[in-house]
């Protein structure tokens, strides 16, 4: 990784500028991944002097700035209130406190990382975006989306409602990348699975959720034939953490698990 | 470009390049308590507070801590020794390389949580790798640090 200018801008409109001037200008969020860039960064904006790391209510959501820390997410009690904590659950599992607290929630958001925690119970918690250019976008349709990235995140918003959830990531080690994370919510009667690293990005299991939802019974035959159905719609991909095949048996287990707890 | 830092209390000024990390800034000046083991975030022993928050010196750009306070394991001698003292007496040393980021994570912790629980120990302390130990001493060295004030 090299970089050859630095700016702390003093506005989003400055940040916005560089962006749109140069296509090797980048945001740096926290960092913490940067060495994970082989890309030459012409410019690199920091956005930390701009105030976006707080964590509040506003209109019935709650709204985190894209510069909070990982450990700031983990901590907020605001955070943990949402369908028993689970992006804190998330949160607290990812590396060491030492990292957590250089991560950032929008840097990691804006990666689209497919080995990222966080966004695996963001997905289930109908998470939106709102970026200083584009304005406000689902997590699920930004996530779907191969364009680069060429804006800026300023928040991420969670909607304020009472639901059950469920979050477990499954790694070698402590300070890993997982091999899988899986994270369901029931939410006014609605599930929702989302399953991530697998090793490809997260993604929701449409069809499974659909299952589950049209069940007469949410019993452990229907969690069972949910789980069956989330392994046969996602694409399960091998590394060095772990195969295809055990990534789906995984999958089979945890939406089986995660199922039974929001249920129950 | 040149940075401001206040380093274990005193005002620095440091040219940095744009690309460089705390780790080596930290160190070509003299701070060798900080230490490079994977220079990937994974082993905790280049870690430093910063701002009073324990961080990983190695992915964390000097140009961003540009105005910060960096606090490294020299900057708390006293609460250093007592460590050392605890981490003595239960047999938890042995090459020291992790010690320094060690003191400096259990000094935040100590800051940060209220009587944790050994859970909530070995938590914090889940990115500070330590080759020799087995951690069991460092566990017990930790818990009478915590205990005692």
């Amino acid at each position: 990784m090299k970089i050859n200018n630095y700016v702390k801008v003093s506005s989003v409109k400055e940040a916005y500028s560089i962006l749109e001037g140069s296509s090797k200008a980048t945001i740096i969020a926290g960092g913490a991944w940067l060495r994970l860039t082989p890309a030459e960064i012409d410019e690199a904006v920091d956005l930390s002097g701009l105030g976006l790391d707080s964590i509040d209510v506003n209109d019935g959501f709650v709204e985190i700035g894209s510069m909070a820390t990982l450990r700031q997410v983990e901590k907020s009690d605001i955070v943990k209130s949402l369908c028993n904590g689970i992006v804190c659950d998330a949160a607290e599992k990812i590396m060491g406190v030492t990292v957590r607290n250089i991560a950032t929630i929008g840097g990691t958001i804006s990666g689209k990382y497919g080995f990222s925690d966080l966004i695996t119970p963001l997905m289930v918690l109908d998470t939106e975006l709102e970026f200083h250019e584009r304005g406000r976008v689902s997590l699920v349709e930004f996530m779907d989306e191969t364009a680069k990235i060429r804006d800026i995140l300023l928040k991420i918003r969670i909607p304020m409602k009472e639901g059950r959830g469920w979050f477990e990531t499954i790694k070698i080690t402590a300070i890993d990348f997982p091999i899988l994370n899986a994270a369901v919510t029931r939410i006014d009667g609605k599930t929702k699975i989302a399953v991530g690293s697998r090793p490809y990005k997260a993604v929701l299991a449409e069809m499974a959720m659909a299952y589950v939802d049209t069940c007469g019974k949410h019993d452990a035959d229907c969690a069972e034939r949910a789980a069956m159905t989330a392994i046969a719609e996602i694409k399960f991909g091998s590394n060095s953490r772990g195969s295809a095949n055990y990534r789906k048996q995984l999958c089979e287990a945890l939406v089986k698990r995660g199922l039974r707890e929001v249920m129950s | 470009m040149k940075i401001k830092l206040k380093v274990n209390g005193e005002n620095k000024v440091f040219d940095v390049k744009a690309d460089e990390y705390l780790l080596d800034t930290l160190r070509k000046n003299n701070y060798v308590s900080v230490r490079r083991g994977c220079d990937n975030t994974s082993c905790g022993v280049c870690t430093v507070l910063i701002n009073g928050n324990p961080a990983a010196s190695c992915s964390y750009l000097s140009c961003k801590a540009d105005g910060k306070e960096i606090t490294t394991v020299e900057g708390i001698p006293e609460e250093a020794a007592k460590i050392a003292g605890f981490f003595g007496r239960e047999g938890a040393d042995q090459c020291g390389f992790c010690n320094p980021s060690m003191a400096l994570t259990v000094y935040a912790m100590k800051k940060e949580l209220v009587n944790p629980t050994d859970d909530d120990i070995r938590s914090y302390l889940v990115g500070n790798l330590c080759r020799c130990s087995g951690y069991q001493g460092q566990h017990r060295a930790i818990k009478a640090y915590l205990e005692v004030e």
